[in-house]
């Protein structure tokens, strides 16, 4: 009985909850008439919407930043990059890479100065970032009716000028990764092929960067800095690269939620967009100080698994719309969960 | 010579203690002109909202001297209030009666949930504003299922004006028409010098009053005492023999009582109520003036809970006027005036965060001596 003790302290109680309400779902769900198969390819495709978003704390995370709630600093660089590559005119593919790019050259901007910031308060990072993210949110809901787009796909129609409050990806990269010659049909699953093997070269990516050096002395940073500064680590700068990092991640995490939900949102729609994220991350077992990619991909599945499941069958079992209180109540109770734990020593 | 140095530095001292409020001031006196409204407009706009929201503000004093931070988890106590006042509307008690009624359910749910707040924020030493954030949050789950689904399920409810059209549940914006402006209006003082006309709401204004001298009282009571030695150093107050997890707690209880009555005050003012969102612009109102107000994470006054709200409301008034004629654009104003709200409180927690690391380091670095001290 031991092991299952030791197997229950170590993956915590809320996610053994959360795994087997899901598992019930799953299992309730034919017998209330919701397909299976649909249903699947909702989880998968929601996973893969979201996992990037939740790839993108990890690095933060490691480096004793705390979560990142901050997070729509990286998102608006990531609408920026979206929404010039849209002026340009460019689309498909070619515009998807490219709004990378810009994406990638505006996150290590505002990453640069956000990090910047984060190393003069230490200690106090987790309420401020969520400060500083949703001051940034405002700052550029102004300049969206500021900053001279003119495409009409872009603007109001009526003024001429200002962007419209949610714009179409459709002539642009909508479902660019999702449905493409990749995609896979089983029966009525549809597999994503090409949005998970974006999700999976970008976990990749941060699998390989947090065991470089860089990385690995990041972690050292996160788990003992007065360590690290003896061993000549410089802490500063190891966290000003997980910011950095952290940014980049948050915008490409935006493109790749855009492409999947057809539509860029502007002005007050990223204010609360790292909640869900930190959810996630946490329910995979992450803690304020110890995260893994392991943590992002089964905390993402759960998270987003209980997202798309519960709204319809619990639905189809009560006749009435519950999802919005149990999300509400199972994300924030994640979150104080890990923020009220005596954070372990790892073994 | 020296003594001009001194004044120069007790100014410079004096200006980076306070450089929150001036901004904001700055900001205020820049946005009043391009308003175009008259001093009588924004006058009786202020002596209006002022009474609306100051209550509130003051339910943030305790938990920041008992160094707990600014107390988000205050969004709580308002939820406890709102609670009080859906039971006063449906079982249709008017006017003051109605309030105090609303009051007499709210205490007690708000003394339950502040202490449930002080024991999750005891376990998040060190980060209690972050977790106070999340618990606001977390509530509104609870507090959605418990209006949603509850009312008019298992709790009855008797008054279909408050009940939603399906037939349970508590709708999204409910009318406080019986209760309306109970207590502004229950002494009521018409001002009147030449044309200047104004109505002082003097009921609230005694309330405010009191409840200020209750914080000046409670400071030199031998709780208070303590809840300042805990905010100062933990350690040594235990060591003095203060039990500081029930100090935290009791600050916080307070607290979120006093958001409780702040919240019954500021919705019988606005007479009417988002049953689901009017709680979080509580907390998020009550940080920001508290801020502005010169306060910081470890030091309030009630000075500071008068400035910031006459501040924040000043911006509020005039800045969306403001915005439509500097940019051309309403929506503009809106979002800068929210920009300066969420970029205020920032700068105000950066501020804190940076002082204390630079004198941490100071300290740190007069123990290591001078650089060429020894051999």
């Amino acid at each position: 009985m031991k092991w299952l003790k030791d197997f229950i302290t170590d993956f915590g109680w809320p996610r053994i909850i959360i795994a087997l309400f899901l598992m019930a779902l799953f299992i309730a769900a034919p017998f209330v008439g919701v397909k299976l198969g649909p249903s699947f390819t909702d989880v998968f495709n929601r996973f893969g919407q979201n996992a990037v978003m939740v790839l993108a704390l990890v690095p933060m995370v490691q480096a004793g930043c705390g979560l990142n709630f901050g997070l729509p600093v990286g998102i608006v660089a990531g609408l920026l990059g979206a929404l010039i590559t849209m002026q340009i005119g460019l689309t498909g593919f070619t515009g998807f890479v490219v709004s990378i790019v810009f994406t990638v050259f505006f996150g290590s901007l505002f990453g640069w100065f956000y990090a910047a910031l984060l190393n003069r308060v230490k200690g106090e990072e987790m309420t401020i970032s969520m400060y500083i993210g949703f001051s940034i949110v405002m700052l550029f809901s102004i300049l969206w009716l500021v900053l001279p787009f003119t495409k009409p796909t872009l603007v109001m129609g009526y003024a001429g000028e200002g962007l419209r409050r949610s714009i179409s990806l459709e002539n642009y990269w909508r479902h660019v990764l999702n449905d493409n010659a990749l995609t896979i049909q089983i029966g009525s699953v549809i597999f994503p092929t090409g949005l998970i093997l974006f999700v999976a070269l970008c976990a990749f990516f941060m699998f390989i960067f947090m065991r470089t050096k860089t990385g690995t002395a990041m972690t050292a940073v996160g788990s003992n800095p007065d360590y690290a500064r003896a061993s000549g680590v410089s802490i500063n700068k190891m966290r000003t690269s997980a910011t950095i990092i952290s940014t980049i991640f948050g915008g490409i995490g935006i493109l790749v939620y855009q492409q999947s939900f057809g539509f860029v949102q502007v002005y007050d729609a990223p204010l609360f967009m790292a909640f869900p994220a930190i959810s996630a991350l946490l329910i995979g077992g992450a803690s304020v100080n110890k995260a893994s990619i392991v943590n992002v991909i089964i905390g993402t599945l759960l998270f987003q698994g209980m997202l798309t499941m519960t709204p319809s069958v619990i639905n189809s079992m009560l006749q009435t719309d519950m999802s919005e209180v149990i999300r509400i109540i199972v994300s924030n109770g994640m979150i104080i969960y890990a923020l009220t734990r005596k954070t372990k020593v790892a073994k | 010579m020296k003594s001009k140095e001194m004044t120069g530095k007790k100014i410079i001292n004096f200006l980076s203690d306070n450089i929150v409020t001036i901004v904001f001031l700055v900001i205020a006196i820049i946005a009043i002109p391009f308003s175009k409204l008259s001093a009588q407009y924004i006058i009786t706009n202020l002596v209006d909202r002022f009474a609306r929201s100051a209550f509130l503000v003051f339910a943030l004093i305790l938990p920041i001297l008992a160094g707990m931070g600014i107390n988000f988890a205050m969004v709580l106590g308002a939820t406890a209030g709102q609670i009080g006042l859906i039971f006063a509307i449906d079982h249709r008690i008017m006017g003051i009666q109605g309030l105090i009624y609303a009051a007499l359910i709210g205490i007690p749910i708000a003394i339950l949930l502040g202490w449930f707040s002080g024991l999750v924020l005891n376990k998040a030493r060190g980060r209690e504003m972050v977790t106070g954030f999340i618990l606001g949050y977390f509530m509104d789950g609870i507090y959605q299922f418990f209006g949603l689904y509850l009312m008019g399920w298992i709790i009855p409810l008797s008054t279909a004006a408050v009940r939603q059209v399906r037939g349970y549940g508590v709708r999204n914006t409910l009318g406080l028409e019986p209760v309306r402006g109970a207590l502004d209006k229950l002494i009521n003082i018409p001002i009147k010098i030449g044309t200047f006309s104004l109505n002082l709401p003097l009921g609230t204004f005694i309330v405010i009053t009191l409840l200020g001298l209750f914080v000046v009282w409670f400071r030199k009571t031998k709780l208070g005492q303590d809840m300042r030695a805990v905010g100062q150093d933990q350690v040594v107050a235990n060591a003095a023999g203060i039990n500081v997890d029930r100090t935290r707690i009791l600050a916080i209880i307070i607290s979120t009582i006093l958001a409780c009555l702040g919240q019954i005050i500021f919705l019988q003012n606005m007479g009417n109520m988002f049953t689901y969102t009017s709680q979080r612009q509580a907390g998020f109102f009550a940080a920001a003036a508290i801020l502005v107000g010169g306060a910081s994470v470890t030091h309030a006054k009630i000075i500071n809970v008068i400035v910031g709200v006459i501040l924040v409301h000043l911006l509020y008034i005039t800045m969306p006027l403001a915005g439509k004629e500097i940019f051309a654009s309403a929506m503009i104003g809106q979002y800068m005036s929210d920009f300066i709200n969420y970029g205020i409180i920032s700068l105000s927690l950066v501020l804190y965060a940076w002082r204390n690391r630079r004198n941490a380091e100071l300290a740190r670095a007069s123990l290591r001596g001078a650089p060429e001290g020894g051999k």
